[in-house]
């Protein structure tokens, strides 16, 4: 019996998902059972607890800033509304040691705030004490997640017919009784999904907590990471991991069911027709506040980074100066440090292992969305499967890693595709989301007319369907590629000591003492955010060109 | 007193103007109908009159007072949606009592007025349906409850039939205009379906260019439309120029030869004036003798059979008017026919 050769298309990503995702899942099940360790019922609960109440009240906090601010932007016109809408998709894909490096730089003992305030003063001592507390990994987390309720709640109320609002209104409604009852009601299935999607991302903030909260606070993710790292416990370590999985997976089953109902049936009947510019002086106002607390929230941290990133402070004298002495810094190979990489080098492993996350990735989705489109029984496991991914912590899949290939040739000591492959796992599932549409557009009937003009099934791909799909390929691969330049989670587990990514280089820097290290750190973080906001940029391009979209899909 | 008067509304929409000075009023227990193409405003000033959007200029009277002050909610006035905007997360009876539940009234007030307004369209059955369940005329009947429910001072219906398919809504169409005078409730009808303005409205408005054209009793406009657009609008498109030579009674020459208006638009013609006529499709009959008045001759170019009557396509000297009679003719044939002078309109220029 002849096989068709595409019929197995799926194989590659099937196979790939169960060395790089499901086994090592069971390897962490099995050191769990197997390995020996003491297991502290204290130190579960504690970051259990932790993990738990501060996912809520970010959660909260994030609501109340995200929920106004979804009804101005869907809401009103205003000047500048095209490029805050920009800025809030810049959380999105800003790696969390940037995040983190930023809001330093605007409010560590060296930042900036506290050094305007002591020069400002006289102060020989910087007066605010904001890093390592709870109130920094609350802000952290809100930069990081107002855009998520922006989105989602946002995209439901523009879906919404001004008529419904309008009926209420005519019926008798006073304005303040028809959101009660008409609006909010309808608006509740959304933002029930925003703040589930919300308390899943905070609940496992790894990068944030490790680099903002300090040793005072542990999540399961920092804890999983000390408890391999420092403390070598893999029985804890897999423990715990097992418990965050377990978490999660909980969450991400009740979001999928709650995605599902959450379609607005009533569509307004002209583009924008909801969108109006505020007139009131209490319409001016609310919008006008709402935009800058975003402003202050979104642009602060980053500008703060920026500015410290080429100012000197003399220590004696409490003056600044621009430089660009961290900058250059970054080129000179200073081996006198036990372990010293020099940043450049850094960035050189990280663009490596971007470019092959993009080819593992882009290519496995591609293949993925093949299969998916062409043999619909695959639907109903291999998506999920693919999906999967996205519902477990980096740091999860980085320690799975880390004691499944532990022997040659797979061995994270010497093998250094690991990294990539860790960050194609994470990017494959957006990959998809991307690609799968785009193919799944195509009318069957295209290809057929191509074939019946007398084009092979290479022409057809080439000439008729890449050039469609081209745009949906060119937004995974900036997609992954940025994902891979600045994930943390699972690369800090698996990055050797001499082979450090960029990110992991910004940890290392800023958590040592030094005005060289600080200010190379904030070079470094600057060069990231760079990087990642030319990726918007295009990202922002190639969907107004089209209609693939990545963030509609988050 | 009229009950709502509209005085001089203007509005501009993103910089154009849309509603250029519009009069009108509704006298109580009176049904309006307001006819106009798509885009021509008349949507628009239905939502000024709910106050769901501000007149730039202008004022509304209830009952001689001003109410531009008054906001949407506290107006009384119902106002159903072209799609209905029924509320997707209520069910049917929830809907319908939603405006109850706004005037402040008890739940064991409600209910039975929820019930009052079901049994009035014929859908007590459906009460405890979802009404995303509901098919578009259900719906409609809902919608149509729900503004009925409070009382309202005033009925307002925002093309309530257009999404509806033909049948269906040659149904509704009677039983909306049953409903409309049981009820008794003052009521402006927007459409832009000349034969459903005829069914329903007591009086009929023209919008067009953001003016009203012509307003009057249904009879009164189709008889005489005061112009060509009006015409044009109502499906009438036999108009011929002329030169009046005689004014009392009104004689005017055309192409066609002299004819016989009955009715005019315009007073005080002089003779030597040069005037457009309209010549009504219907009343037209076949005729066989070489005398009368308002014999028209011509060459039929088509005819075909419409169920009632035939429409019959007639080449008057390079000029092509329709008629429909009642005897079937064949292409090609010359043929005479007669006009009654009633079916003779002469227009304003």
């Amino acid at each position: 019996m002849k096989v068709k050769l595409s019929s197995l298309l799926w194989m590659l990503p099937a196979a790939f998902l169960f060395f790089f995702f499901l086994v090592p899942l069971g390897n962490i099940l099995l050191v769990m059972a197997t390995r020996s360790g003491v297991v502290s019922t204290n130190a579960i609960l504690q970051p259990l607890w932790f993990t738990i109440w501060q996912a809520a009240l970010s959660m909260l906090l994030t609501l109340a800033l995200g929920l106004p601010a979804a009804f101005v932007f869907a809401r009103y016109n205003f000047a500048g509304k095209g490029a805050l809408r920009l800025l809030t998709t810049l959380p999105f894909i800003l790696p969390t040691v940037v995040v983190a490096a930023g809001f330093t730089a605007l409010l560590g003992p060296r930042g900036l705030v506290n050094g305007w305030l002591m020069q400002a003063f006289n102060l020989q001592n910087p007066p605010i004490a904001f890093m390592n507390t709870l109130g920094v990994i609350l802000i952290a987390h809100v930069f990081y997640n107002t855009s998520v309720v922006i989105r989602v709640v946002g995209s439901a109320l523009v879906q919404f017919d001004p008529r419904i609002e309008e009926a209420g209104r005519v019926l008798g409604g006073s304005p303040w009784r028809v959101f009660r009852e008409v609006t909010l009601p309808l608006l509740r299935p959304s933002i029930l999904v925003a703040a589930l999607m919300v308390f899943l991302f905070d609940f496992t903030s790894f990068g944030v907590i490790l680099l903002l909260g300090g040793p005072r606070f542990a999540t399961l993710e920092v804890s999983i990471y000390t408890q391999t790292l420092s403390m070598l416990n893999l029985r804890m370590a897999g423990l715990l991991s097992f418990i965050q999985l377990a978490c999660t997976i909980g969450i991400t089953l009740l979001y999928t069911r709650l995605n599902g109902k959450r379609s607005v049936p009533l569509m307004p009947r002209l583009r924008g027709e909801t969108v109006r510019t505020p007139k009131s002086i209490f319409e001016k106002t609310t919008v006008g506040l709402m935009v800058a607390v975003l402003i202050v929230l979104l642009v602060s941290p980053l500008a703060a980074l920026a500015l410290k990133s080429v100012l000197q402070t003399d220590a004696a004298t409490q003056t600044s100066n621009l430089t660009l002495a961290y900058y250059r810094e970054l080129f000179i190979n200073r081996n006198d440090a036990f372990f010293y990489v020099p940043p450049a080098k850094a960035a050189l492993n990280s663009l490596f292992y971007a470019a092959v996350t993009v080819l593992i990735s882009v290519g496995l989705g591609l293949t993925a969305s093949y299969a998916l489109v062409r043999q619909r029984g695959l639907k109903r496991w291999l998506d999920p499967l693919i999906m999967l991914p996205l519902g477990t912590s980096a740091v999860t899949l980085g320690l799975g890693f880390l004691i499944t290939f532990n022997k040659p040739p797979l061995d994270v000591s010497s093998f250094p595709l690991l990294i990539p492959l860790a960050h194609s796992l994470v990017a494959l599932p957006f990959v998809v989301r991307t690609i799968q549409p785009a193919l799944a557009s195509i009318p069957a009937s295209l290809g057929e007319s191509a074939a019946s003009l007398g084009a092979s099934p290479l022409r057809v791909w080439r000439e008729v369907e890449l050039p469609i799909i081209r745009r949906a390929v060119m937004v995974g691969v900036i997609f992954s590629f940025t994902l891979s330049l600045g994930e943390f989670g699972a690369t800090s587990f698996l990055a050797r000591p001499d082979t450090p990514t960029l990110p992991v280089a910004i940890y290392r820097f800023l958590s040592q003492p030094g005005a060289m290290n600080y200010g190379q750190a904030m070079a470094m973080a600057t060069l990231l955010m760079l990087v990642c906001a030319l990726a918007i940029g295009l990202l922002d391009k190639l969907q107004v060109e089209g209609r693939g979209s990545v963030n509609s899909d988050l | 007193m009229s009950k709502l008067e509209i005085i001089n509304i203007h509005k501009n929409y993103e910089g154009k103007p849309l509603l250029k000075g519009i009069h009108l009023s509704v006298e109580s227990g009176e049904t309006l109908c307001l006819l106009g193409r798509s885009g021509s405003g008349k949507s628009t000033l239905l939502r000024i009159v709910a106050g769901l959007e501000s007149a730039d200029r202008g004022d509304l009277l209830w009952n001689g007072e001003s109410i531009c002050d008054v906001p949407t909610w506290q107006r009384q006035f119902g106002l159903m949606f072209q799609d209905y905007a029924l509320f997707p997360h209520m069910n049917v009876s929830e809907n319908v009592a939603f405006g109850l539940r706004m005037a402040g009234m008890k739940k064991v007030e409600i209910a039975p007025l929820v019930n009052e307004a079901l049994e009035l369209v014929n859908m007590s059955a459906f009460a405890k349906r979802q009404v995303t369940d509901l098919s578009g005329g259900e719906q409609q009947r809902i919608a149509l409850a729900r503004a009925l429910a409070p009382h309202p001072r005033l009925l307002m219906l925002d093309e309530p039939l257009a999404a509806l398919d033909r049948a269906l809504r040659l149904e509704l169409q009677d039983e909306l205009r049953g409903l409309l005078h049981k009820t008794g409730i003052p009521a402006i009808y927007v459409t832009h379906d000349q034969e459903e303005a005829f069914v329903l409205g007591d009086r009929v408005a023209i919008l067009s260019d953001g003016l009203v054209e012509q307003s009057g009793s249904p009879e009164e406009v189709y008889q005489a439309p005061k112009n060509r657009s009006v015409a044009e609008f109502l499906g009438m498109s036999n108009f011929v120029e002329g030169k009046v030579v005689a004014v009392e009674p009104l004689r005017v020459e055309t192409a066609l030869g002299i004819l016989r208006p009955s009715k005019c638009t315009k007073p005080k013609l002089k003779i030597g004036d040069q005037k457009l006529i309209l010549i009504q499709t219907t009343g037209a009959e076949l005729e066989t003798t070489q005398d009368g008045n308002n014999r028209i001759h011509g060459i039929v170019t088509e005819c075909f059979f419409r169920g009632d009557d035939f429409k019959v396509t007639l080449n008057c000297c390079e000029l092509f008017f329709e008629f429909s009679l009642s005897e079937r003719c064949e292409a090609g044939q010359s043929i005479s026919i007669q006009v009654p002078d009633s079916s003779i309109v002469c227009l304003e220029t």
